[in-house]
């Protein structure tokens, strides 16, 4: 049976060794290195199911470039930019980096999950605002985190259908800002002032306005359905599985520290610098923050008091960014002289309860998308799973590798077993990058087309969940080099 | 239509188990190492986790764990074993039941007992073994899940600290008052200084269930802990494993002091604790307590008002005298009629809570309502949120329309106390088609008529039905007086027609009166019993026959009073009398309730199928009083004066013309309080005895059910059947013969009653 910890000392060196001595740890970041490459090696000489999920009389669809803006800590440096500002800077990215013709897209896509209501359709005024022709329709899209890759879909089905050739998909999440309403009873009674017809009315609505009207209405974390909110999902998730803080704790940290460790190696090549109007430039993630275990535990937890296990540490934070990636067919892409970084194949959207499997896409989209693929897990190369919570992912990777869960509430016969350690999230991943909710879907996606290049890999998964019970999975292929 | 009343649902719930008690045990035990299982134990087990004891209660023989003897000396084994285990530093009870923590105790144990002394006995022993739970040097977390009633609550806070889930099947309550006792193993003691002294009286004066959340905050708990859903093991048994890990941190926490057992005060609790400790003030709380209690019970229901004196002991005169006051008053209680007579009719209520006509060949998934009305909305608004997709059919868009907001305002209701979320209100609704044709209904499994009580309507409705139905598809009828088969003689399947009598209004009222023909089959009449339980309801099936069992009863005590009132008998008064006997709406304003016309139209038809014994009032009073617009609440007018938004009510002055015109002189004889009284009940209880003779009813618990949760029969008194039992049907007989000589056969005993006032061994309640 898994002991997901076991699997991390796989990576990490195992708790007893570290335990006070985390400092020590931080310096040994070369315990990753010989995995990693030791894993790459082992690849080389698997066989996989499969040579190519290229399928006769379906179009080739490649991803040719993924960028994406700094991921900061929202309240940071883009504090004074509105969410289409973020998304233009990764649009305008896409553009430098490809050399792309602004009139040469058929049709821009964009998503995002908290909108700000002046640009409803940020898809438009991003690429508008970002010198695209005025001739390129756009759309915007959302599905809570997994909005873009909605996106990418959505451009893929478009390819699919023969409707376009060259698609710019992309998502943003702006949370340094948010839409505070007035209460229902002020925007009431706000609306029938407009409507009022002599003085006497406005007077006599403006006199019924009371203290009550004034409190205002905050964009709500919870669930519409369940208003829970999702930190206190994923710590019931977390306790369902019997994920302890510890594991969480350690998970977290791995994900800092190899996040850590792909920026000062220059492994995040899908960052774009920003000149911040009326700010400095920025070139970096600011989020990641390798600590100690001692640190993390200290922290109290932050949803289910006193005895819950979801803490600050172990979740993603709030975050601004965008991201965009240029999609192609694969004929027009090499007709324009681009050469694809991977294939875009088959892919999956499920959903489940929103109460107590909210956070679980993963796990159900995983061996969906395998089985229509007609690959095995160890036909995968590359995982990149979004991490929300630490527990979240814990609780998916044990639900993957249970027969049990497997059988019960996913009507399979077998588990498809938990993704191997030592190919999963190795950039770091959302708890440690951060999670701009409209955005990740990309940096997923382009993540796993520049690990199948780094580490020679042939088939990358990527895997995601989202509020309202609901998650996605993607298969990707690389490109031949 | 149907028969209304305002009875009040909650005073006798289901889920009722009572507080019971554990024997005491002696001090000085022998010491031994504590053994992991002890195969020996069927119903508690212990482990030891580092240095916790967990001790698991499981009742092998039950779905639900109760203070059994059994289970309290394994309990006191293993306790001892506990505190004598030195690898011992403290403990966590809990069940290992999925959804029951301790449901209460067995009646049985009480109703065992034969004198009083014996029941304050067995608290006494309740409340010293609980004494050395509190004292224990070891503390011990109680880890709830599921019902924690009766003597399972007492048991749980006599323990240092509590944890519960969040479920919605954990509730905590002290339910004794509702069979008529009290909390007999220290529960009035405690729960005045754990909640404060109003939320006790409050808790034990209504035994109503308290959710965690609500528990968390009252102070009855400290800790909560939220259900899990699907991970590696089934929910349920995961959220058990999660509530252990959870109590056993708590317990340690407690050992090594992270965990203080006294809290922190806040402002509030200070000030109350302060205002409490005044002995005016509390005097004050006991006199308006006691005040109210009276009010609500006229006095009729002794447990009320022994909490109240137990709790006044205890709080005045120290806890010796508290827990002395304590048990004996319990010792009391139990041997009151009024405890036997609650008793009983929770027995009933769990016998008619059963569908003994088995399991239904296919179950109800669709199920077609017929009338939007209050009946049908209110029908539909029962089985929508049960997992039935009902069709709420109506032959106009207003009538329909105002159902449909029936049925929306009754989830909307929940949503503003918080029972259910919008999203289950929505999800809930879904469920619900509102139409005004046939469409769909080949889907149908059942179609519930409710539609105007007129037999021609009825007969066209069901040639309508039948022939959109498809075959297997059961055909009910909701009315309270026509029969049932004269209803079928227009179907061309009887054996799939059956009746389905509920009661206004329909989600508040529990009971529902089936009514089977000769024709009706066996699975007709299991599966309209199973749509009921799924709909909450608790069950009487019953013959057919005029009337049927419930409305047939009613229209010779609605005839009673009707005399009552042409003999000059004031509306008040008449009310005063029958509230004052125990019934929870008096006559007449039931027949306000009920509606002056359906009255007129029951007392007419079953005057016609009776005879002249269901004479007594004249019917042209009800049928004058219906031509000026008097048809009671609905029209704002009938034996009273309704004002929209004012809870108080004037006899309609108009009255006074009517009944003058129909004026009778009271013969002094029969004319007393008491004989008032008397005439309107024993005019019921004989009726009800007739249905028994003739097989309209199937037997005496279900009678007992029925008056009471559908008519409002003095619970007090359990029943017609169990006053016969209780007063003697010699009495009564006595009592009828001497009505009889001034009205005639009106109050002509049946022969079963004789049988029975002759016979004095013979009972209708063993």
């Amino acid at each position: 049976s898994l002991c997901t910890s076991n699997i991390i000392s796989n990576i990490l060196p195992p708790v007893s060794l570290w335990t006070g001595t985390a400092v020590r740890y931080l310096d040994k970041k070369e315990s990753v290195k010989p995995v990693i490459s030791t894993g790459s090696e082992q690849r080389k000489v698997q066989t996989k199911s499969k040579k190519t999920l290229a399928k006769p009389g379906v179009k080739n669809i490649v991803l040719v470039e993924g960028v994406r803006t700094p991921f900061l800590l929202s309240g940071t440096t883009y504090a004074d930019l509105m969410p289409h500002d973020l998304a233009r800077a990764a649009l305008q990215g896409l553009l430098h980096k490809t050399s792309l013709p602004k009139d040469a897209v058929d049709y821009i896509i964009y998503g995002t999950v908290i909108q700000e209501v002046k640009t409803s359709n940020v898809a438009r005024e991003a690429s508008l605002g970002a010198g695209f022709s005025d001739k390129i329709p756009s759309h915007t899209v959302t599905m809570a985190c997994i909005s873009s890759n909605v996106a990418m879909t959505t451009g893929v089905g478009l390819i699919t259908a023969g409707q376009c050739d060259t698609i710019v998909a992309g998502g943003v999440e702006f949370m340094s800002d948010v839409p505070i309403r007035h209460s229902r009873k002020m925007r009431k009674t706000m609306l029938a002032l407009n409507r009022a017809k002599t003085l006497g009315q406005r007077l006599s609505l403006i006199g019924s306005i009371r203290m009550a009207h004034l409190t205002p209405e905050l964009p709500a974390v919870a669930e519409f359905s369940t208003a829970e909110t999702m930190g206190h999902s994923a710590d019931r998730l977390a306790a369902a599985f019997g994920v302890t803080r510890l594991e969480q704790d350690e998970f977290a940290l791995r994900s800092h520290t190899l996040a850590k460790q792909a920026q000062d190696a220059g492994l995040l090549s899908d960052v774009i610098s920003f000149k911040v109007p009326g700010r400095d430039t920025v070139a970096k993630d600011n989020g990641i923050r390798p600590s100690s275990m001692e640190q993390l535990a200290k922290l109290k937890p932050a949803f289910i008091k006193p005895h819950g296990t979801v803490t600050a540490a172990n979740s993603s934070f709030l975050t601004d960014g965008a991201s965009a990636v240029l999609i192609m067919s694969e004929e027009k892409a090499l007709a324009m002289g681009y050469k694809p970084k991977a294939y875009l194949r088959d892919f999956v959207f499920v959903s489940q309860d929103p109460k107590d499997q909210l956070l679980l896409g993963p796990a159900y989209g995983t061996p969906k998308v395998l089985a229509r693929a007609g690959l095995t897990m160890d036909d995968i190369d590359v995982f990149e799973f979004h991490e929300a919570f630490a527990g979240q992912i814990m609780a998916n990777l044990k639900a993957l590798d249970s027969d049990w869960f497997a059988q019960t509430y996913m009507g399979r016969k077998v588990k498809v077993g938990a993704p191997a350690m030592e190919k999963f999230n190795l950039w770091g991943g959302s708890l440690s990058l951060g999670h701009p909710f409209g955005a990740t879907g990309c940096r997923l996606v382009t993540t796993v087309a520049h690990r199948l290049l780094k580490e020679g890999g042939q088939y990358g998964l990527v895997a995601a969940c989202a509020a309202g019970g609901q998650g996605h999975a993607m298969v990707i292929e690389a490109y031949p080099q | 239509m149907s028969l209304s009343s305002t009875l009040n649902g909650s005073y006798l719930t289901p889920r009722l188990r009572i507080n019971k008690v554990l024997p005491y045990f002696t001090s000085h035990t022998e010491t031994h190492v504590s053994p992991k299982i002890d195969s020996s134990r069927t119903h508690v087990n212990y482990e030891v986790k580092e240095d916790v004891a967990v001790i698991r209660m499981n009742d092998p023989t039950s779905k639900v764990n109760t203070l059994s003897v059994q289970m309290q000396n394994e309990m006191i084994e293993v306790f001892n074993e506990v505190l004598a285990n030195d690898a011992v530093q403290s403990a966590v009870l809990i069940s290992s039941k999925p959804g029951c923590f301790i449901a209460g105790a067995d009646i049985n144990m009480i109703q065992a007992c034969n004198t009083s002394e014996e029941v304050t006995k067995l608290s006494q022993e309740g409340q010293k073994m609980f004494a050395r739970i509190e004292n224990s040097p070891k503390p011990i977390v109680a880890a709830i899940n599921g019902p924690c009633l009766g003597g399972g609550l007492e048991f749980a806070i006599a323990c240092q600290y509590r944890v519960a889930t969040k479920s919605k099947k954990t509730v905590l309550g002290t339910p004794e008052v509702m069979l008529g006792l009290l909390p007999g193993a220290g529960g009035t003691q405690r729960l005045p200084k754990m909640v404060g002294i109003p939320g006790a009286f409050d808790m034990m004066l209504t035994g109503r269930n308290i959710r965690a959340d609500k528990a968390k905050k009252m102070g009855l708990v400290h800790q909560l802990v939220d259900p899990l859903g699907p991970g590696l093991k089934s929910p349920e048994e995961r959220t058990i494993e999660y509530l252990e890990e959870v109590a056993i941190q708590c317990a340690k926490g407690i050992v090594n002091k992270k965990i203080s057992l006294t809290k922190e005060k806040g402002m509030m609790q200070k000030v109350q604790d302060y205002v409490m400790g005044i002995e005016f003030v509390r005097q004050q709380i006991y006199k308006t307590v006691t005040a109210k209690v009276m009010k609500m019970s006229k006095g009729l229901y002794p447990a009320p008002l022994k909490i109240i004196e137990s709790v006044k002991a205890g709080l005045e005169q120290g806890p010796d005298s508290g827990y002395l006051a304590e048990a004996q008053n319990f010792g009391k209680l139990a041997m009151t009629s009024e405890s036997n007579a609650l008793i009983g009719l929770y027995h009933g209520q769990v016998a008619c809570k059963k569908n003994r006509f088995g399991v239904p060949e296919r179950p109800v998934k669709n199920l077609a309502i017929l009338g939007a009305g209050l009946m049908g909305a209110g029908i539909a608004q029962v089985t929508v949120d049960k997992g039935i997709h009902t069709v709420l059919k109506d032959t106009t868009v207003e009538g329909l329309s105002r159902g449909q907001q029936q049925v929306y305002k009754g989830l909307n209701d929940k949503t503003k106390k918080k029972t259910i979320t919008s999203f289950e209100r929505d999800f809930t609704l879904a469920s619900l088609t509102g139409q005004l044709d046939y469409s769909g209904f080949e889907k149908a499994d059942m179609v519930i008529e409710a539609v105007f009580e007129d037999l021609n309507i009825k007969h066209r409705v069901i040639k309508e039905v039948e022939a959109v139905i498809p075959p297997h598809c059961i055909f009910a009828t909701n009315t309270s007086a026509l029969p049932i088969k004269d209803i079928a003689a227009a179907s061309i399947r009887p054996e799939k027609v059956i009746g389905m009598h509920y009661f206004s209004p329909v989600d508040k009222m529990q009971l529902l009166e089936i009514i089977t023909t000769d024709k009706t089959s066996k699975d007709t009449t299991a599966s309209a019993v199973a749509v009921g339980l799924k709909q909450g309801k608790v069950i009487i099936v019953v013959g057919d026959g005029p009337g049927f069992y419930t409305t047939r009863c009613l229209a010779p005590m609605l005839a009673e009073a009707v005399r009552l009132l042409q003999e000059g008998v004031d509306p008040k008064k008449l009310d005063a009398l029958t509230t004052g006997f125990g019934f929870p709406v008096g006559a007449a304003t039931l027949a306000d309730e009920v509606g002056i016309d359906v009255a007129a139209h029951v007392a007419e038809d079953l005057g016609k199928a009776f005879g002249s014994r269901f004479g007594g009032g004249n019917v042209e009073v009800l049928k004058t009083m219906v031509e000026k617009g008097f048809k009671g609440r609905k029209s704002g007018k009938g034996c009273y004066v309704y004002t929209p938004g004012l809870k108080s009510k004037d006899v309609n002055p108009d009255i006074e013309d009517v009944l003058g015109k129909y004026k009778l002189t009271p013969n002094p004889l029969v004319s007393s309080d008491s004989d008032v009284q008397y005439r309107l009940v024993s005019r019921f209880v004989n009726e009800a005895v007739m249905c028994l003779q003739e097989g309209i009813l199937n037997g005496p618990v279900e009678g007992d059910i029925g008056a009471v949760f559908g008519l409002g029969f003095p619970p007090c008194l359990g029943g017609p059947f169990r006053f016969v039992d209780t007063f003697g049907a010699n009495k009564l007989v006595e009592k009828m013969k001497r009505y009889e000589e001034v009205y005639g056969n009106h109050f002509t005993p049946c022969q079963l009653l004789l049988d029975h006032a002759k016979d004095s061994s013979k009972r209708f309640h063993k």
